[in-house]
């Protein structure tokens, strides 16, 4: 399917039965910029709008969840002492904003194209532009929960370091582990439903394998290569160290990255073999 | 040379027949499907894959469609009208042949597609004309024309789900019809609304071919079709039937989906079919071979013919015309249920003229022994289409199920005291 310019000056769509990665079409993506904004402003709009506390929610799960592992990791099992100087609040919250931007943006995405399957059926665009727009709602949320962080880091006294102009970088990095397996996620659960129940889990796993509530330093050596293969752990360790101005541990940033472009590319080619069946499947 | 807007060449689509199975197959299926061919492997059995049945839901469908031109699309349901269209939009791909669009593309498929009933009127326009490929600043330019159209200044900030289904009907459409692309794909969208509104959507349909742009219209409303179209074409079972002038092509569609002789037995249920039989069944004298156009001002007359084995004891035989679905009327031929003697029988009943508004109408006969205890029954046996005319008796304004000829009376008492004109706040 191309699109090319006759010497009328008018646009020829050619349609025929695609083959190898003739529809990628990435360029054709930005063409649809203003649906992909629309599409997730609905979905951040649709999500407040019916709650009393609004955008509110946005800043309650983050700082609820970072409490309730702060008073078990942290009091109770006695991490606190395992990460000082830094206090074990701020820790956790630096590592639970990033991993929540994650976990819900793929869990968004990987159920995205089956909950838009209305409009996949009765209009054509570039359907990679669903999974995208999904992740939206979780990064906005990200930006509130951001700005609390800073907010808790001023009032209990934690330093800012010159570290921090590596964030703009990482979290662009953290981006593309995040629709890497977005993309990948939601191309599969078109193909099989069993992921909508498997995802969950796997995430959950996830969670365990990724150094959130505790610092990679605790895990041994030789263990360690398991924590690179996450497509976002590395990279979430560093943001994190990044903000509390802790060491940064530059290869394992460089190895999760380089996976989550891994799952970016595999899931690109995925989803435009997949795309094609949707409507006569979703 | 001339440049078609459309141009379509040996266009067709495959499905396997259980693909809808098929081609979602959980991760379990899956996995039972593989140890199952293995285990048939094994036992030198076909396996369920290689066994899948090919449907052609459209074959070798070659068209051309002029700029500036309606070209309608007709045909039973499963012709293969909507994958042709599913395919023009680029829903679906095809499995083989070739489709050339020259200019932007709107498809419109259903109206309103993408609204969210949480959003306001306002939030949704965007998003609806965004997902119909308007791009932001085009939207923005034409909102108040939007608004305006569907006559909903005062609620655009209300969430749609408050909407009353007609006033979501009128936004989507709205929305629609301010897409100005050179090839507009439409789907029986018309079928939704009032009659008034559905006028205005044929107005502004027609507006967009002389405004020199294409639309490929695919209807069941053959009222529409011969009113708006310049070229119709006729799919049956996913083939071309044939590409003709609107009125040729229509009369073939009716007389494809009006063919009841063809299997009479299927057609009649009831105890009463093993004894009796309805041979044809005509309205103003034509039979099923011919289209059933009737005009207005002509009562409809419709006269059955049958035959019975035996004599059949107080037995009437019943006509009712329905609409969409709706019955209208039911009459019978006898006052009460008589004796029909063994042999051949005629029955007819007439509706008046200027009862039916224009459309498409369906009929369906039967009849029941007194006390209902046996009967027979022949569901939409046939259809006719009421056409339009404008005459005092017939107003076009009169929406309506049903006609009344004529008009009411107005009576009015001057009163020089009471300065403000009543008349002014319904100009």
């Amino acid at each position: 399917m191309s699109a090319i310019t006759t010497p009328h000056d008018l646009h020829v769509t050619r349609i025929r039965r695609s083959r190898g990665l003739s529809r990628l079409g990435l360029l054709e993506l930005w063409g649809y910029r203003d649906l992909f904004i629309l599409l997730a402003l609905r979905d951040i709009r649709v999500r407040y709008k019916q709650a009393a506390l609004g955008v509110g929610w946005a800043l309650i799960q983050p700082i609820a969840m970072a409490a309730i592992l702060f008073v078990f990791f942290g009091l109770l099992m006695g991490m606190d002492a395992k990460v000082a100087p830094t206090p074990y609040l701020i820790f956790v919250l630096a590592g639970i904003l990033p991993w929540t931007l994650f976990e819900s943006a793929v869990t968004a995405s990987s159920g995205s194209v089956v909950a838009n399957a209305n409009i996949v059926r009765k209009v054509y665009f570039p359907r990679l532009i669903v999974p995208l727009a999904a992740t939206g709602a979780p990064l906005i949320d990200y930006a509130i929960g951001f700005i609390v962080l800073m907010a808790a880091m001023a009032l209990l006294g934690v330093p800012v370091t010159g570290s921090v102009l590596l964030i703009p970088l990482m979290i662009a990095s953290l981006l593309v582990g995040v629709f890497g397996v977005g993309v990948l996620m939601s191309a599969i659960t078109v193909a099989y439903r069993d992921f909508r129940h498997l995802l969950p889990f796997m995430l959950k796993l996830l969670f365990f394998l990724t150094p959130v509530i505790y610092p990679v330093t605790m895990v041994p050596e030789r263990f360690r290569w398991l924590l690179s293969l996450n497509p976002v752990g590395g990279t979430i360790a560093a943001l994190r160290s990044a903000i509390l101005g802790t060491p940064i541990l530059y290869t394992d940033w460089l190895v999760s990255t380089s996976i989550g472009l891994a799952a970016l590319i595999a899931g690109l080619i995925y989803f435009q073999r997949v795309e094609k069946r949707f409507a006569d499947i979703v | 040379m001339t440049q078609h807007a459309i141009q379509v060449d040996a266009l067709s689509k495959q499905y396997r027949l259980g693909s809808v199975v098929a081609a979602q197959p959980t991760l379990g299926e899956r996995l039972y499907g593989l140890a199952g061919s293995a285990v048939n492997r094994l036992r030198g059995k076909q396996t369920s894959r290689t066994k899948g049945e090919a449907f052609w839901a459209l074959q070798d469908v070659s068209f051309e469609a002029e700029r500036g031109k309606v070209f309608g699309v007709i045909g039973r349901n499963g012709a293969g009208k909507s994958t042709l269209l599913k395919i023009l939009s680029r829903i679906t791909e095809p499995t083989s042949g070739e489709a050339l669009m020259r200019g932007r593309v709107g498809s419109l498929l259903e109206v309103g597609t993408g609204f969210h009933p949480e959003l306001t009127g306002r939030e949704n326009v965007f998003l609806n004309a965004a997902i119909l490929g308007m791009k932001r600043h085009e939207v923005a330019s034409k909102f108040d024309d939007i608004v305006a159209f569907a006559e909903l200044e005062k609620f655009i900030d209300t969430p749609v789900k408050r909407y009353s289904s007609g006033m979501y009907v009128r936004l989507a459409f709205a929305v629609a019809a301010h897409l100005e692309p050179e090839v507009l794909l439409i789907d029986e969208v018309l079928a939704v609304g009032d009659a008034g509104f559905q006028q205005r959507c044929l107005g502004r349909m027609s507006e967009i071919a002389e405004g020199g742009r294409t639309v490929l219209f695919v209807s069941h409303d053959m009222g529409a079709i011969a009113q708006l179209c310049d070229k119709v074409m006729l799919l049956d079972g996913g083939q071309v039937e044939m590409i003709s002038e609107p009125q040729q092509a229509i009369d073939r569609y009716l007389q494809i989906v009006s063919n009841w002789r063809s299997d009479p037995g299927g057609v009649f249920n009831g105890l009463l079919t093993k004894v009796m039989r309805f041979d044809e069944l005509t309205i103003n004298g034509v039979n099923n071979s011919k289209p059933r156009i009737v005009h207005p001002e002509q009562p409809i007359k419709l006269h059955v013919t049958g035959s019975v084995d035996r004599l059949v004891p107080s037995f009437r035989t019943t006509f009712s015309i329905f609409r969409d679905g709706v019955r209208l009327l039911t009459q019978h031929d006898t006052p009460v249920p008589t004796d029909l003697p063994a042999g051949k029988f005629e029955a007819q009943t007439e509706v008046p003229a200027y009862l039916l508004r224009p459309g498409r109408y369906t009929v369906s006969i039967g009849g029941y022994r007194d006390g209902m205890r046996e009967h027979i029954w022949g569901t939409d046996l046939m259809d006719f289409t009421v056409s339009e005319m404008w005459s005092d008796n017939y107003d076009p304004i009169n929406l309506g199920l049903i006609n009344l000829p004529g008009y009411g009376s107005r009576k009015t008492e001057h009163n020089d005291a009471i300065t403000s004109n009543p008349g002014s706040a319904a100009a």
